[in-house]
Parts: structure tokens; C-alpha cells; sequence
């Protein structure tokens, strides 16, 4: 009963989801497939973000930084050191964990707001730096037209290969969150009192934990630059944080996919009524108003529920249980 | 096995322990007790290095584990419960006890295989023992009071101490519950050896249960001593049986 991690309707589901991707490129305008990859590099960025935050209950509130240090490695890589794209691909994530690693040394020595707060200042030290050190990174104007190779120059390539990283990134996300390591972050969201009680070193799990997170943040980073070609300190700043914070929060934290759902719901949202308005986030913010009131346990988090209701009372009137409430 | 000694701790100027002294053979059973505010939760966090002492020492197997990490004093074999139910409510009963003893089998930073088929045959003995494998698949934040104080005692077993210290572990319990948790405590201590160290406020219960006692007052340790002795001892009839009825 324990044992089954993979259950049979949500297999279906996920390959049915897995064709329909591969598919829609050839009916959809490029605009729209274009939309489609940005969703599937925000959302990458957002289960990154979740990882630490819903799975691990940190405060990261500048987790922007990783995905910022892993594009501008990845552009900086390319345009100024004259790395090939393959090799540049795999050390811009590497860059932004070791970003990771440099960052939570400091944090994970504080709890709760103060980690917070004192990683929105080491982050904001990052974005100083790309802002101002116009030699290195032309400052604000950012840097673009970055070349990347003819395979995946056109949207659809790139939407292929931007769509492949992301099921790579989420199968590699999953497996390390039914692993040990991911129960035991789950355990130390929940009461990390209780878990250095029983022998776990809670620092050396969060350092870790935010290595990891900011590795995929670097990938997610590495993928905008495949999409935009472009790179500009906005990918640094904190207001890019709180957004991907609130895609965690729109979709559900406790869920393992629910990030997903924030993204697609925030990316649509600028992007459809970003048309007619300036005002788009004037609509999120009443969508999170009502999210708050009615879902506080996000989208997915409300189906996730509703499902597993369902499926407990089942499982508890075979067993002769009464589920309780 | 453990030895406290003349260890101070003081918070802002209160002097919370003032020279408290216990001792605990291997496989013995034995009771702190002291009226409310008498220092019993503190002395255990300074044991097991929630708190470190300002003076004295705490030492366990001839090493000195008073300024340890409290997941180091962890390592080297005594596990705890605490007095207000201290659970991981998101996750499962069955995970709750499965991420101790992974994490005492060095295995919780495990990455790439999944924690499902790990420390399944432990976890399970231990659910077994304490009578909590029907509710293996709930949410431990589901389940009710009595069984959130056995799922806490639950949770230090995953550790496979050689020691174990329990905080009030009957706080809160119906008669009911409170004869069978100190009937489970005689058992571990009986069936595995275990060593226990627990501190309790229904005297009844621990002048039935406990081998030896230590009775502490103001933060100081007043007697160590056998039950029988402990009960005739005048201090001890002053500062605590005497002194102030329990409501």
C-alpha cells in the first residue's frame, strides 16, 4: 500500500500531457508555442523555488538570483569567453548553485525572516553587480542577440529542447523528492527542532537543499537564454523573486506540481490581459485575494484534496477504518 | 551511563537549574520529579543539548556532550520526546518514524533512489510495538492527542537510542492512556533494555514505575534515591508532597 510512488490514472495522465506537447507545436501559431516555453521555463523556475520553499519550508525569498547568475553565466560564457554552447549549457547551472552554496553558507545560519531578509541583500549585491559593471555586463541595457546553434534557433526547436529539459528537470526533481533527503527537507519544514532530535544536521540539509534548488534555477536560467537570447539584471531583481513565490503560492505548496499551474496561471495572465492592460497584475492580486480566502491551499493543493478524500475514505471503509476528520 | 554534573543554567537572570546532579546506570528506569517550574524540561534540554549548560558538565559513556549539537548527542545513542507533542503533522504516522530512522542509519541524504522501499522492516516493528500500524497511512497532524504522544515516543525509538529520555510523556492523557503508556515505557525498558530517563508529574505513576528517582525543587536536586526512600525523606515531603497539592 506504501510502496506504489506511480498510480495508474496518473501515468496515463502524464503521458497523455507528455503527447499532447509534442504534438501542438504543429498546430499551434508560433506564438503561441513560443507562450507554451516560457511557461514550461517559468514553471521549471518555480518548482526549483518550491523545492526549498513548500517541500522545504525555507524562506527564499531571492531565489530570482540563481536563475539571473545561471542566465548571465550562460550569456557571459558564450559571448565573452568564447565557451562552446554544450559546455556552456552544463557550467551555468554549476555556476548558480555554486551561487547556491556561497549564499545559503550565510543564510542557513538564520531562521525564518532573518534568512529571508539577509538573502534578499546577498542577492541584491548580485544584481548591483550586473547592473553597474557595464564592462563585464553592459549594465542595464543587458546583452543581445546571444548566438546559439542552428538546431535550436527556431522557436519550435528551441520549444523542443526547452520542452525536454523541463520533463528532464521535473523527473530528476521528483526522484530526489520521494528520496530520503527530500522526506527528510519535508520533515524539517514541518519542525526542524524535532528533526535535529533525531541526529539530523538541519544546516547541512538546507545548505544542500538550496544547492540543488539553485542548480535548477540555473537550468531554468540557461533555457530563458535559449528562448530570449537575451539577458538583463531584471532576471536578478527581487521583484522576479516574490513573482515565482507567488506562482508557488497560486498553485499550492504542498503539492508537487502545483508550481506548474502558478506559472501557466501568472504566464497567461500577463500575457492575455497584459494585452489590453497595464493593469495585469492588478487582476493577480485579486486573484490571490480570492485564492487566499477560498484555496489557501492553492489550485492544485484544493484538487489534491479533493482527490485524496475521496481515495482515504475508500481506502479506510476496506479496511474496516473510519476516516477520521 | 549518563552522568549530570552540578550543572547551572540561567535564563535572563533566573536561575532555571542551579546545581542539578543525576545519575543513570544502564538499563535502569528512573524519574525526575519536581513540582511545576522545578527545572525538569530544562535539565533535559540541557542533556540533550537543546540548551547548554553555563557551568558543569553532562557526560554520557565518559565523554563530555555538554556543549555538543543537540543531532551529534543524537548520534551517540540518547533520543528524546517532548512534553508538547513535537510531530511532523504533514507528513504520514508511517514517515514520521521512517525519516528518524533514516536519519540513524546516515541514510537521509540520499538522493537518487526512492525513501518508499527504505527502512520499511523498522519502521514497521516500531509502529508494531507501539500499537500506532493501524494508523501507519494517516496524517500524523490527523490523529488524536493520545496518539500524537505515542507517535512522539515513536518517533525517539526510530533512533535505536541506547537511551531514552521522555518529557512528560502521559501530559494530557486520560487514566486510560496513562496506564498503558507507562505499561508500553516497562515494556521497552524491559524487552530492549532500553535505558529511560523520564520526568512525570502523576506521582502515583512514577513511584510504581521508576527504579530510581531524582527529585528536584527551585533547580536543585534535592534527593537521588530508591522510591522507598525517597518517600520517607523529609525534604522531599516538604518541598513537593507537602509543600503544594497538584490541582
Amino acid at each position: 500500500m506504501r510502496k506504489s510512488t506511480f498510480k495508474a490514472p496518473s501515468m496515463w495522465l502524464c503521458l497523455s500531457l507528455l503527447l499532447l506537447f509534442l504534438f501542438l507545436p504543429a498546430v499551434l501559431q508560433r506564438f503561441y508555442t513560443y507562450i507554451l516555453a516560457v511557461i514550461f521555463v517559468t514553471s521549471l523556475l518555480a518548482m526549483s523555488l518550491n523545492m526549498v520553499v513548500g517541500h522545504g519550508g525555507l524562506f527564499q525569498f531571492h531565489h530570482g538570483v540563481f536563475y539571473g547568475v545561471g542566465a548571465y553565466a550562460f550569456a557571459l560564457m558564450i559571448t565573452k569567453a568564447g565557451f562552446p554552447m554544450w559546455l556552456a549549457f552544463i557550467a551555468s547551472p554549476l555556476v548558480a548553485a555554486a551561487t547556491g552554496f556561497l549564499i545559503g553558507w550565510f543564510c542557513v545560519r538564520l531562521t525564518s525572516l532573518y534568512f529571508g531578509m539577509l538573502q534578499i541583500s546577498l542577492g541584491s549585491l548580485i544584481w548591483a553587480l550586473a547592473f553597474r559593471w557595464y564592462s563585464l555586463t553592459n549594465g542595464d541595457d543587458g546583452i543581445h542577440g546571444i548566438p546559439v546553434p542552428d538546431v535550436i534557433s527556431s522557436t519550435t526547436s528551441s520549444y523542443y529542447f526547452i520542452f525536454l529539459f523541463f520533463v528532464l528537470g521535473i523527473l530528476v526533481m521528483y526522484v530526489i523528492h520521494m528520496s530520503p533527503f527530500g522526506t527528510t527537507m519535508q520533515a524539517i519544514r514541518d519542525n526542524p527542532a524535532r528533526c535535529s532530535a533525531i541526529g539530523i544536521n538541519v544546516r547541512r540539509h538546507q545548505l544542500l537543499a538550496i544547492v540543488i534548488a539553485a542548480f535548477f534555477a540555473g537550468v531554468a536560467g540557461v533555457l530563458f537564454v535559449v528562448l530570449e537570447r537575451s539577458v538583463f539584471p531584471d532576471l536578478l531583481f527581487w521583484v522576479l523573486s516574490l513573482e515565482i513565490f507567488i506562482m508557488c503560492l497560486l498553485g499550492g505548496w504542498f503539492t508537487f506540481l502545483g508550481p506548474v499551474v502558478g506559472a501557466a496561471i501568472t504566464v497567461s495572465l500577463r500575457t492575455f490581459v497584459g494585452v489590453y492592460t497595464e493593469y495585469w497584475t492588478f487582476i493577480l492580486g485579486i486573484l490571490l485575494i480570492l485564492l487566499i480566502f477560498f484555496l489557501p491551499e492553492g489550485v492544485m493543493g484544493f484538487f489534491t484534496r479533493k482527490f485524496r478524500k475521496g481515495r482515504g475514505q475508500e481506502a479506510a471503509s476496506a479496511r474496516g477504518l473510519h476516516a477520521e476528520s | 551511563m549518563l552522568k549530570v554534573e552540578r550543572v547551572y543554567k540561567s535564563f535572563d537572570g533566573f536561575l532555571a537549574v542551579s546545581g542539578a546532579e543525576l545519575t543513570v546506570e544502564q538499563g535502569q528506569l528512573v524519574a525526575v520529579i519536581g513540582p511545576n517550574g522545578a527545572g525538569k524540561t530544562t535539565l533535559f534540554n540541557l542533556i540533550t543539548g537543546m540548551l547548554k549548560p553555563d557551568r558543569g558538565r553532562v557526560v554520557f559513556k565518559g565523554e563530555d556532550i555538554s556543549k555538543l549539537p543537540p543531532h551529534d548527542i543524537c548520534r551517540r545513542g540518547i533520543a528524546r520526546s517532548f512534553q508538547i507533542a513535537n510531530i511532523f503533522p504533514r507528513l504520514t504516522v508511517f514517515k514520521n518514524v521512517q525519516v528518524a530512522v533514516l536519519s540513524q542509519q546516515g541514510r537521509s541524504r540520499g538522493l537518487f533512489r526512492p525513501a518508499s522501499g527504505m527502512a520499511i522492516d523498522e519502521t514497521n516493528a516500531i509502529l508494531e510495538t507501539v500499537g500506532l500500524m493501524e494508523k501507519a497511512d494517516y496524517l500524523a497532524g490527523s490523529i488524536s492527542h493520545g496518539d500524537h504522544r505515542i507517535l512522539e515516543i515513536a518517533i525517539a525509538l526510530g533512533n535505536q537510542p541506547r537511551m531514552l529520555i521522555l518529557d512528560e510523556p502521559t501530559a494530557g492523557m486520560s487514566p486510560d492512556e496513562t496506564a498503558a503508556t507507562m505499561a508500553l515505557i516497562k515494556r521497552l525498558a524491559e524487552t530492549q533494555g532500553l535505558t529511560i530517563l523520564f520526568c512525570e508529574h502523576d506521582m502515583d505513576v512514577v513511584f510504581n514505575t521508576a527504579q530510581s528517582i531524582m527529585v528536584m525543587h527551585y533547580g536543585k536536586t534535592i534527593i537521588q534515591a530508591k522510591p522507598e526512600e525517597v518517600r520517607g525523606n523529609k525534604d522531599v515531603q516538604e518541598a513537593y508532597l507537602g509543600g503544594e497539592e497538584d490541582a
